[in-house]
């Protein structure tokens, strides 16, 4: 039975987070946004020219983001430089999570770059990414409805659990010979003004009753987690923590 | 960048002011600050001005090269962050990135500072490879310079991690650092007109002539050289630049961690 959180926090209760707006000067918007272990840099450029031409839309501004962890960011083995399927994949549920909040029909023909990077890891990056992706986005002035905030829920075990850390994710666990439910991970991103979900996936075993708790559980994280992103943006205006 | 920006970026130089108000071998600040990834063996982040980089070591156990049975691997790269600089694109290393990673390379492989023997575990099987990453997080000039620190501090910061019966255990590192007995520091010496400048900003950098990247070591040998740049150089400038490299090298080494 898992009875006690790996690192003593309570069930629903999420890792240390920390974020900060304007940490790269030569992009018009940037942040990091630190949740335990895992920090995500984030850097915004644009409303820029979109090239190749022929992907320019005269309707509306295009969204591209990039996920990418740095080599030496994994927990085991040194990450291949460059993108992967996996990266990929990220990339673009970052795009759909943030693309709900974005005014992008402000930005005819342009395109807004989104690059995220992590130095070190430790489960839940492509929610930190979403997280740290947001208040660049929002610190290089792009039009916006929201902040976008994400935190994976999951089950491990049978507890329900808000922002899996990497031992949580691998729990494996097997009592008299057999083998445990796998750990349920679930990244999601909220609008927070809304409550609406803008990144859900999932992989491991859950019951549907399970699922919809876990989803009230990573909603209710997700406004503290809004809290800090909102914060940290006030706090490069108001100079409370920048230099 | 045109050509008025290259007079009016000279004119200052003839003056022996830098558009930045420093002088002409003067660096900006330069920070180190190790141990900024958990997730690697060794990792550093160094600043130079609002110039920024990350470099971490990963090491891992492989078997070596056919020709170099009893000795490790090593492996230098850079990643130019389109995150760091709205001229960096993504995709696979362009000839920048390249050349930064093989003279930062060079510079750490030709000084023979490295015992690559001591990365030996059984000879003809398996080998410690040890993998520097060095990643670009603001690009404001002087990339070469910040990451040849950069690359240094995070070996210097290294440790191994536990390896027991064929497997590696990242989550355990042990207290043995990488045998590293001479410290490689690159300076990059920059020709613009008939002057000579260290560290540019990102404006210099459009407008240089020639470069010379001297790496050397503490007892003054040079140990790489690197020109690049459209223009030739004289043998007086070289001279020059030599010195320059030299003597800059000295205050650069200050910044790293005494061993």
């Amino acid at each position: 039975m898992y009875k006690k959180r790996f690192d003593g926090r309570d069930w629903d209760e999420t890792r240390p987070i920390e974020a900060k707006v304007g940490i790269i000067k030569r992009a018009n918007g940037s942040a990091m946004f630190k949740i335990g272990d895992t920090i995500a840099y984030a850097s915004v450029f644009g409303p820029r020219e979109l090239y190749p031409r022929f992907l320019q839309n005269p309707e509306r501004g295009l969204l591209r983001c990039n996920y990418n962890m740095m080599p030496f960011s994994g927990s085991g083995d040194r990450v291949r430089p460059g993108p992967n399927r996996r990266s990929k994949e990220i990339s673009m549920v970052t795009q759909k999570a943030l693309l709900p909040v974005l005014n992008l029909e402000a930005y005819p023909n342009a395109v807004v770059d989104v690059f995220i990077e992590f130095p070190q890891t430790d489960a839940g990056s492509r929610c930190a990414g979403i997280c740290a992706a947001s208040l660049a986005l929002a610190d290089a002035g792009i039009s916006m409805k929201d902040l976008v905030a994400a935190v994976a829920v999951g089950k491990v075990d049978d507890k329900i659990v808000v922002d899996l850390n990497y031992n949580e994710e691998a729990y494996d666990h097997v009592e008299g010979g057999v083998e445990g439910a796998p750990v349920a991970d679930i990244p999601l991103a909220i609008v927070p003004s809304t409550g609406e979900i803008s990144l859900l996936q999932m992989d491991g075993e859950i019951s549907k009753e399970e699922l919809f708790e876990a989803i009230e559980a990573g909603k209710k994280s997700s406004k503290k987690i809004a809290e800090v992103l909102r914060k940290a943006l006030k706090d490069k205006f108001t100079g409370d923590t920048n230099e | 960048m045109n050509e008025n920006a290259k007079k009016h970026i000279c004119n200052y130089l003839e003056k022996g002011v830098r558009y930045d108000g420093r002088k002409l071998t003067d660096f900006r600040e330069v920070v180190i600050e190790t141990g900024v990834s958990g997730s690697a063996e060794g990792s550093a982040r160094v600043k130079i001005g609002g110039t920024e980089v990350i470099a971490g070591v990963k090491m891992a156990v492989e078997k070596p090269y056919p020709d170099t049975p009893n000795e490790g691997v090593l492996m230098v790269g850079v990643e130019l962050l389109p995150l760091s600089s709205p001229e960096f694109e993504s995709g696979p290393p362009n000839i920048k990135a390249i050349e930064l990673a093989r003279v930062v390379d060079r510079g750490i492989r030709e000084s023979k500072s490295f015992d690559n023997k001591k990365l030996c575990i059984v000879e003809g099987e398996k080998v410690w490879a040890v993998m520097i990453d060095i990643c670009t997080i603001n690009d404001e000039g002087g990339l070469l310079d910040c990451s040849g620190l950069a690359a240094i501090a995070a070996i210097q910061d290294a440790r191994f991690p536990k390896y027991e019966d064929g497997v590696v255990d990242y989550k355990t590192k042990t207290d043995k650092g990488l045998p590293m007995s001479k410290i490689p520091i690159p300076v990059t010496v920059i020709k613009i007109g008939n002057n000579f400048i260290v560290d540019p900003i990102s404006d210099e950098e459009k407008v240089i002539d020639a470069r010379l990247t001297v790496t050397s070591i503490e007892n003054g040998s040079i140990c790489a050289l690197q020109k690049g740049g459209d223009s030739a150089l004289s043998l007086d400038d070289v001279k020059t630049m030599v010195e320059i490299g030299l003597e800059k090298a000295k205050e650069l080494r200050k910044h790293l961690k005494v061993k």
